[in-house]
């Protein structure tokens, strides 16, 4: 028994193949694959434009690409009926860039639409329960859960947001630049929570962001988009040996640097502690 | 692949006093099944909880061990690091949660809402009025600075508000013809006056009807309108944006919308009252056989001049009233889209409701000025 997910017949949760998408004459992806491995925190990054959303939309089955092939946890997501996506999309939690919540629902409802939607079995006094300790396991104040979206901050909405996405315990949690509009204290502490969760719930983390400091902490792999597919994968070392130019731009920038210093700067601090 | 995880389930066995709980498959929510409930009705003092022989648990399975063991004050066996880790944090975060905000009953929540009503509409009307004056202001600084008017936005507002328009208002307005020309002539066949069809037909339509069924379709169709396009661009900070860049929102886009409906009122009025007697006339030489040019002879006779002042002087009002309630709502959005659909509504009531409260006042003014 562990707190690992059950199916193991694969190590790849999500594999992208040969992916084309356009919009008229802009062509975004052509021929991109990509493979996420199991329990792995998986980063994207890229110039705007690059397609990072639209990247996203296609693999959760948003948006209908021109060709090619997407399996998440083994089943495929393109050209399926609304009625066979339910059971895939039981499994993983989707956090939209603004939060996405319902309006007209609290906090707390928000969390229990998916728990509704699909266990329509449970006791309310479970759903209550569920909600309340989601709410508060993503770091919301307990008095949140009674409150409007439109009584939120933006990280607020963010965290509320990714309450919603873990509601249903899922195996695969997308998030579309989840520290994006945060300040710096609430983007390190976002990125905390997404990493603690990750490990506890054995989540595989496919993440969209722009932030440095995120790509540092947290991710386990990194790739990097650009012209129309995936040009580079792998750890952050990894990614630095390249002499790809916009990757030496990105991580070698002002504030690539800045942000590995960092990194550093906590590791030494741990080491001295440690050994202190 | 799911269904190779077996269903959540647990043995008790007694040593000593006090029982073991042994729970086996999966804690998950897919495999939960009615376990909340056996858990709830179980009954018997319980030692400890032994996990050693479950599959797989995830934050709901962890979440029920840790108030079953609350519940019954047991130990926790035979997790692993990870399992261990997943239990402590949904221990961290069982605090209590309100899922709605706490109603209020009965008495109290009656008296509040009948106040928190009546100071909405007293703060309307205020506002209403306020929107008003910062709406004078904005036309007098375009007094003093002509060039300074949305020459390009108005112009373009009046083909949106009126020419666009034009359509739907003229079959509304033919079909009210022949309604008003079929029921008066029946009624009036009674004491052998169909005649006087034609009056009732000429001075309904040009005093009333056309001013005031044109100004319920313009308060439907660009009021709304004017609500959601300013409450959307209030959501989308827009008009904050405006306003950091020194451009007036009363003067780029309040003034030309409402501009545009005083201006497209009387010309949409007068051309409601023109359908609506061509729609009454056609009625009148097919089933009561006056002809056309009896119909409009007959009409000159007995419809009085003054009857299509009353109407025009009412039409630009009714049109501001429109234009200011709509827009006036529209700015007053705040927050979340859901204010959006209720402000344009409000705009939509408002503009008709006090539509017809002025009307009521614009019949005893011209009856007292002697336009009868």
């Amino acid at each position: 028994m562990s707190a690992q997910p059950e199916d193991t017949d694969t190590d790849d949760v999500i594999v992208v193949r040969g992916l084309r998408n356009s919009f008229g004459e802009q062509v975004v992806h052509d021929g991109l694959d990509l493979e996420v491995r199991r329990g792995e925190i998986y980063g994207v990054v890229g110039g705007s434009g690059t397609g990072k959303s639209v990247l996203m939309r296609s693999i959760i089955g948003l948006q209908k690409p021109q060709a090619g092939d997407i399996h998440v946890l083994g089943e495929p997501t393109i050209d399926r009926e609304e009625t066979e996506m339910v059971d895939l999309s039981k499994r993983w939690g989707v956090l939209f860039q603004g939060g996405a919540l319902f309006s007209t629902l609290t906090v707390a409802e928000n969390v229990q639409v998916p728990l509704r939607e699909f266990y329509k079995g449970l006791p309310p006094a479970l759903l209550d329960e569920i909600a309340a300790y989601k709410v508060v396991m993503t770091g919301l104040p307990a008095d949140a859960g009674p409150k409007y979206p439109s009584q939120l901050s933006g990280g607020m909405k963010k965290r509320a947001g990714l309450a919603r996405a873990l509601a249903l315990d899922p195996e695969v949690l997308f998030l579309d630049e989840p520290t994006a509009g945060l300040d710096p204290i609430g983007a390190a502490a976002f990125d905390e929570l997404i990493r603690s969760l990750q490990k506890t719930l054995g989540l595989t983390v496919f993440l969209i962001t722009h932030d440095l400091d995120t790509l540092y902490a947290i991710c386990d792999r990194v790739a990097v988009l650009a012209d129309h597919k995936v040009i580079a994968v792998g750890t952050i070392d990894e990614l630095l040996a390249t002499d790809h130019p916009w990757i030496q731009e990105y991580f070698r920038g002002p504030r690539g640097r800045a942000a590995s210093a960092s990194v550093e700067h906590a590791a030494a601090n741990e080491i001295a502690g440690t050994e202190s | 692949m799911r269904a190779m995880t077996e269903p959540a389930a647990f043995t008790s066995e007694r040593s000593g006093a006090r029982d073991v709980v042994r729970f086996t498959g999966s804690l998950s929510l897919a495999q939960i099944g009615d376990l909340p409930d056996r858990l709830r009705d179980y009954e018997g003092e319980v030692d400890s909880i032994d996990l050693s022989r479950i599959e797989r648990i995830d934050t709901v399975g962890a979440w029920l061990i840790h108030r079953f063991a609350a519940q019954h004050g047991a130990e926790i066996d035979g997790l692993d690091s990870d399992g261990r880790h997943l239990l402590e944090q949904v221990e961290a975060a069982d605090q209590p949660v309100a899922i709605r905000p706490a109603p209020v009953g009965g008495i109290a929540r009656v008296i509040g809402e009948v106040g928190d009503a009546v100071v909405v509409t007293g703060k309307t009307l205020v506002g209403l009025l306020g929107f008003f004056g910062a709406m004078m202001i904005a036309v007098w600084h375009i007094v003093i600075h002509p060039n300074r008017f949305r020459f390009n936005a108005t112009v373009q507002r009046f083909e949106v508000v009126g020419v666009k328009a034009l359509g739907i208002i003229g079959l509304m307005s033919i079909l009210i013809g022949i309604v008003i020309a079929q029921q008066g002539a029946v009624q009036l066949r009674q004491f052998g006056a169909e005649v006087y069809t034609i009056n009732l037909l000429g001075r309904l339509t040009l005093r009333e009807l056309g001013v005031l069924m044109t100004a319920i379709m313009v308060a439907g169709r660009s009021g709304s309108a004017f609500a959601a396009q300013l409450g959307t661009m209030k959501l989308t900070e827009e008009i904050d944006a405006m306003r950091t860049i020194g451009v007036s929102p009363m003067e780029a886009l309040v003034l030309p919308r409402v501009m545009a409906v005083v201006i497209m009122m009387p010309l949409l009025g007068f051309y409601s009252a023109l359908v609506g007697i061509i729609g009454g006339g056609l009625l009148c030489w097919v089933s009561l056989g006056i002809p056309p040019v009896t119909f409009i002879q007959r009409l000159r006779e007995v419809v009085p001049l003054t009857d299509l002042y009353v109407g025009l002087v009412k039409a630009p009002v009714f049109g501001a009233i429109i234009g200011m309630a709509g827009c006036y709502q529209g700015m007053l959005v705040e927050g979340d889209a859901e204010q959006v659909g209720q402000r344009t509504t409000s705009a939509v009531v408002q503009g008709i409701f006090l539509v017809i409260v002025l009307d009521a006042f614009f019949a005893v003014f011209f009856t007292w000025v002697g336009w009868i």
